[in-house]
């Protein structure tokens, strides 16, 4: 290698590197799940329950059987051998209620969609078209929508073995009573917020594909999901297939946001057909039915106080919270909300915390992780309980938050939660933002319009977030109850031509790893970026990982890959001051160059080495023919990013209509691997937690069928009903990990609904309007200014 | 997602068109661009036993001018429609509201005449239609017959052809000279309107001479705002407008749906018609 | 079934197909170009958008044979000869997708704008793609890309 080429392989880490995975996206090239052929496939479709709760009196797939190209067909108790309840990963406490959830219904179904019957054919217009002969005869039982209502003693219940709606109770309280707070304090204020239930909405639908060789028990399953390695391990429990005769690939993915991060009953369903039959299966979720099938994310009613001195010091805070957990607890359902219970207090000091959580089973889709997870919710619900204790005060909301956060002189903080907190700066990320945002300029017009009279109101909002990801500690999950650790690992091997192949834990479905590790890599190894191969989602490829969820990869997977290519020069060290007859310490590494200090022309190529390790002919004594390292990375804390982002809307008072002016954003996600794919995150999440505030809803009416059952319902926005956004950082590098980073993956959405809603309430404040339900509907707009001003 | 079975002709000209349809009686659905009928079968809301696919007659597509009326072949797409240079000096209300139909490639396939055979009160052009009085010719085995628009929408996805008729030529009287404007409001570019409200405005001596004003999504089909026409009628300046646009949504019967209540339906259609007649130069 | 003639990237095909064969299933299914994924069912999310005789059509709503006799360019066929288009550059060079299933059939609308309006404002891009859904990128890059695929200048973004 020339020294020109070594040179150009330096510092990585930081750069735009282009992505190495936009080759085969943009060609048409992919590996979606859906897309894979393989001799004698069979294709599955599900049969759903159009009702939300119902016994099922009678199920009869016979006369699908006698369809064209028919193969098999199956209902729940057929398969009900041989297939257990779908897992629940993180029973939150110790006498939470755990149904049942049979991949199949058996009995009874409990949310609209529920499936109650397969059908297997030859194609899949086949397979839809036998659904309509299955029979199924149902006795309706009452849904239970309402989710206060569902905790009276009297209510019906949604699984009536286990005499209650209540899933779990669980509280937190630290510091003083917030009894004793309140006492002391000037000012208390105490709001209802509603968290909507949202669809994510990954753009790939779900898809999962088995191949079997029966004669050997062994079963290769294609699925697109972001957790290739919980699924094998889950699925191996569910079905009884050992899990080593188990491949989990997780082929291309297209998104996720949680929504496959899941042990879903089709997949259970087409292993469990796949060897029933000996044959090949593949199931394909259309989009409505998704809607029914696929997790929702949030659903919660939040009761929050905060109490304040007359300055606007926060004393304390209470929040009480109760969340949807639909039929059933799916793989982490019941810890979403947790995950937002050390959220609340955010990035404020106070003296008094008391959180209590309810889960309440209803007759709905089940609830489980979306985009940030518990923590946008609980941004939300003390961001905008700020703006509306800054109103009673008179202050600024931006004065508010800067009179009570922690400041960057405090660091490492401990909050009241009992997170540790180790580095932020709140006030450089909000004075950036301001100037950005040009504040003064718009609170300027904000009067003129406000005293003109205006039909179009302005309205400023702020949302200065911080939120714990880079999941996990696994000490800290063990106290959690959760069932897995918190770890990551990463393996580097080092080929004999000086090629790189870097195996991740980490399973991406967007996120860039490809890129992003090859930087790492590059950077620590000396080697160029485009030697550098990663191998990601197959457990028999890489085998051992956690996935990719909650801004995890790049804090821990990253990380392991960070570490494995540092052990790997330091056994490289070890040859190379061997073969240059030099000591470990007189050697300098730089660009991929083991050189000795004072003679540089004594040298030796990290490539080289490789070479040598292959051969094996010149190692120094007890050391093995190889430079290849593995490690796994348990953090030792979460990581915190944090910023401030500021939204401008104007509000039509006249219809309801909201429009965004202008938004920026300036987030600290400590240091950056590559700038280009951190700004696409920011404005990914953006996008979902603006559609969050302004314009997605999954309803569901009386009876509990989801009224907003497909994508001409269910608004996800358009590039047109987006705006451009203004996205900026500042750079506090995580003390928790050697490259300082903290991961950006749902910042955006964490940061952004608050900012919007809070946006909205104060373009109407001087009329009257405290509050607009999510999402803030024209509709739901029009009537707060209407009965404001009623 | 997957289509149910049917038999399926594809018809070369209008009059094998509509032997076909006679032959099969009412399980038979006409597929022009396909744009409405497709998501319907693709999430098995309608089963025909045939699809008459009619998207290959020439003769049903093109606009040509007959003195004062402009007319359009049921087959032309949205994508010619808004870009015709006859329909934009002649018919711009239709013009600019065609743009606002779903999206480019939407605009592609879909079609005038299905867009108005399928009587979505959501839909955009019905309301259009009316505002621009209109008159659908049908082919039938009888012959041809011209309804007025008025009565081409019966109800909720009903129109006035038989299943053994087919639309075929949409007349428009040219509106050279009037003020037009289309006032669409949705939530999300994509979705249907909440309330659409088509105006057209001809203005003479300094005030408003005459006015028509269709309405989109307020009522089980398309309507006139008839009360609110009579009133802009010498209405003279942006109060006067204001106060004949209170009686928008008189004698409309909105529904209730996720976007919107009726009452709040009701609400903007009197804030848009007012905007959509100042738009379309109520003001002068 | 129903026989079709189509070509399709260039190269011709005859099939017997059923009616109600989707185009979108044609595509994937019996030619095996799965380079045209489908994301909905109610020709919302656009990811299937393909071009049918020199206009784009969204694939899941148009049945294959309405598309008899016609000349079909999916995302697949858009390179020659291994060279990428300025759009398909565009989208690289601007980080316009993450997960890239919406980017077959975001490149082919950009590209059926750009082919009626060649220099568009970024208002017009935003329009233009409104019936193509992607829940990745929030649009900015997207809208860059199209803009610097038309050959106009677009601001790097700011971030250090």
């Amino acid at each position: 290698m020339t020294d020109q080429a070594v040179k150009a392989a330096a510092h990585e880490i930081g750069r735009s590197r282009l992505r190495k995975e936009d080759a085969r996206l943009i060609t048409g090239q992919t590996n979606w799940t859906d897309n894979i052929q393989v001799a004698g496939l069979l294709h599955l479709a599900v049969l759903r329950s159009p009702m939300a709760h119902a016994r099922i009196t009678r199920v009869d797939v016979s006369p699908a059987l006698e369809r064209p190209g028919v193969i098999a067909a199956f209902t729940g108790a057929d398969l009900a051998e041989g297939l257990g309840s779908l897992p629940c990963a993180w029973p939150v406490t110790e006498d939470i209620v755990l149904p049942d959830h049979p991949p199949i219904a058996v009995d009874e179904v409990r949310h609209a969609g529920d499936p109650v019957a397969v059908v297997v054919a030859r194609d899949r217009y086949a397979a839809a078209d036998a659904l309509e002969a299955v029979e199924v005869e149902y006795d309706p039982l009452p849904p239970v929508l309402d989710l206060e209502a569902a905790l009276a003693d009297d209510a019906p219940l949604v699984h009536s073995d286990k005499g209650t709606n209540r899933c779990y109770t669980w509280p937190l309280a630290t510091g003083e009573s917030f009894e004793s707070a309140r006492q002391r304090a000037d000012v208390t204020l105490k709001r209802r917020y509603h968290q909507q239930r949202l669809i994510p909405n990954a753009m790939e639908p779900r898809a999962v594909m088995v191949t079997p060789i029966a004669a050997s028990g062994e079963y290769t399953v294609y699925s697109a999901t972001q957790i290739p390695h919980i699924l094998r391990i889950m699925l191996a429990t569910v079905t009884g297939i050992p899990e080593h005769k188990l491949r989990v690939i997780a082929p291309d993915v297209g998104g996720g946001f949680g929504s496959k991060l899941q042990v879903y009953g089709e997949e259970a369903v087409a292993l469990a057909v796949a060897r029933r039959l000996g044959r090949p299966v593949k199931w394909t979720e259309s989009r409505s039915e998704g809607y029914l099938a696929t997790h929702h994310g949030r659903g919660m009613i939040q009761d929050i106080e905060v109490a304040a001195t007359r300055e606007g010091r926060l004393l304390g805070l209470k929040v009480d919270l109760t969340a949807d957990m639909g039929a059933y607890l799916m793989l982490v359902t019941p810890g979403i909300p947790i995950l937002g219970a050390f959220m609340y207090p955010a990035i404020y000091k106070m003296d008094a915390y008391e959180f209590n959580c309810t889960g309440v089973f209803t007759t709905r889709t089940p609830t489980d992780a979306y985009r940030g997870a518990g923590r946008p919710e609980a941004t939300f619900a003390i961001e905008r309980i700020m703006d509306e204790l800054a109103a009673e005060l008179g202050l600024d909301p931006v004065e508010l938050r800067r009179r009570n956060w922690i400041g960057h002189e405090e660091f490492p903080y401990t909050s009241i939660a009992g997170l540790t907190y180790d580095t932020g700066n709140y006030e450089a990320a909000t004075e950036k933002a301001l100037a950005l945002f040009g504040y003064d300029e718009l609170r300027a017009e904000q009067q003129q319009r406000n005293e003109r009279g205006d039909t179009v109101r302005l309205g400023i909002g702020v949302s200065t977030y911080t939120e714990m990801c880079g999941l996990a500690p696994s000490r800290v999950l063990r106290d959690l109850r959760y069932a897995a650790g918190g770890w990551e690992a990463a393996s580097i091997r080092m080929l004999p031509t000086g090629k790189v192949e870097v195996v991740t834990g980490t399973s991406p479905h967007g996120q860039g790893h490809e890129t992003c590790w090859s930087q790492i890599a590059a950077d620590v190894l000396g080697v160029p970026f485009e030697d550098v191969e990663v191998v990601h989602g197959d457990t028999r490829s890489s085998p051992q990982g956690m996935d990719t969820y909650g801004s995890r990869s790049l804090s821990v997977g990253g990380e392991a890959v960070h570490r494995a290519a540092t052990k790997v020069v330091e056994k490289a060290r070890k040859v190379a001051a061997h073969l240059l007859e030099a000591s470990e310490q007189d050697l300098e590494f730089t660009d991929g160059v083991f050189a000795v200090k004072g003679s540089p022309e004594a040298r030796k190529t990290i490539q080289e080495i490789a070479f040598e390790t292959f051969t094996g002919h010149d190692l120094p004594d007890g050391v093995e023919p190889s430079i290849n390292a593995e490690t796994v990375v348990d953090p030792e804390n979460f990581s915190y990013p944090h910023g401030t982002h500021l939204c401008a809307v104007e509000v039509d008072t006249e219809t309801g209509r909201t429009r965004i002016r202008s938004y920026v954003c300036v987030d600290d996600v400590g240091h950056v691997v590559n700038p280009m794919i951190v700004e696409g995150q920011v404005h990914g999440g953006l996008a979902q937690g603006i559609a969050q505030a302004l314009y997605e809803e999954a309803v569901y009416d009386d009876e509990g069928n989801l009224v907003s059952g497909t994508m001409a319902d269910y608004l996800v926005p358009s590039a047109a009903d987006l705006p451009d956004f203004v996205t900026d950082r500042t750079e506090t590098p995580a003390a928790s990990n050697a490259m300082g980073v903290k991961g950006v993956g749902e910042a955006g959405t964490i940061a952004s609904t608050p900012a919007v809603v809070n946006a909205v309430v104060d373009a109407l404040r001087p009329l009257g309007v405290t509050d607009v339900r999510m999402p803030c509907t024209p509709e739901r707009v029009w009537r707060a200014v209407k009965e404001a001003s009623a | 997602m997957i289509p149910p079975a049917f038999e399926y002709a594809r018809p070369s000209s209008v009059g094998e068109a509509v032997r076909t349809l006679a032959d099969a009686g009412e399980e038979a659905k006409v597929l022009a661009g396909g744009q409405s009928l497709l998501p319907l079968l693709r999430l098995r809301l309608a089963f025909p036993e045939l699809v008459v696919d009619v998207g290959r007659i020439p003769e049903l597509r093109g606009v040509r001018e007959d003195g004062d009326t402009l007319v359009i072949g049921a087959l032309t797409t949205h994508h010619d429609v808004l870009r015709d240079p006859l329909v934009r000096r002649h018919a711009g209300l239709l013009a600019e509201a065609t743009a606002t139909v779903a999206d480019p490639a939407v605009r592609h396939r879909g079609t005038l005449g299905g867009s108005l055979a399928h009587a979505d009160p959501a839909g955009d052009l019905p309301a259009v239609a009316l505002a621009l009085d209109a008159e659908l010719v049908a082919a039938g085995p009888g012959g041809r017959r011209v309804i007025p628009a008025r009565e081409f929408f019966v109800d909720y996805l009903q129109s006035a052809l038989a299943p053994d008729e087919l639309l075929v030529e949409v007349r428009i009287p040219k509106t050279d000279g009037w003020g037009f404007h289309y006032e669409k409001f949705q939530r999300v570019a994509q979705a249907w309107a909440i309330v659409g409200v088509a105006a057209l405005v001809r203005r003479a001596d300094g005030h408003i001479a005459e006015a028509r004003i269709g309405l989109t999504n307020m009522g089980s089909t398309p309507l006139r705002a008839t009360a609110a026409e009579q009133a802009l009628s010498g209405a003279d300046g942006p109060q006067a407008v204001a106060r004949a646009a209170e009686a928008a949504a008189e004698g409309t019967r909105p529904s209730q749906d996720l976007s919107a209540s009726p009452e709040y339906r009701e609400h903007l259609a009197r804030v848009l018609t007012r905007r959509a007649v100042l738009a379309a130069g109520g003001t002068g | 079934m129903t026989h079709i003639k189509v070509t399709v990237d260039g190269t011709p095909y005859e099939d017997e197909v059923a009616p109600r064969l989707l185009l979108a299933h044609y595509l994937r299914d019996v030619l095996g170009l799965t380079g045209t994924p489908i994301g909905c069912d109610t020709s919302n999310c656009g990811a299937c958008t393909v071009d049918l005789d020199g206009a784009t059509v969204k694939s899941c709503s148009v049945l294959a044979v309405q598309a008899d006799g016609g000349t079909v360019t999916t995302v697949q066929g858009l390179a020659e000869d291994g060279e990428w288009t300025a759009l398909q550059h565009a989208f690289h060079e601007r980080h316009a997708l993450q997960c890239g299933y919406c980017t077959p059939g975001m490149i082919m609308a950009a590209r059926d704008l750009l082919r009626e309006n060649p220099h568009p404002t970024s208002d017009e891009v935003r329009e233009a793609l409104e019936g193509n859904l992607c829940r990745c990128t929030g649009y900015q890059n997207i809208v860059r890309a199209v803009l610097a695929a038309s050959g106009q200048q677009v601001p790097e973004e700011a971030t250090a």
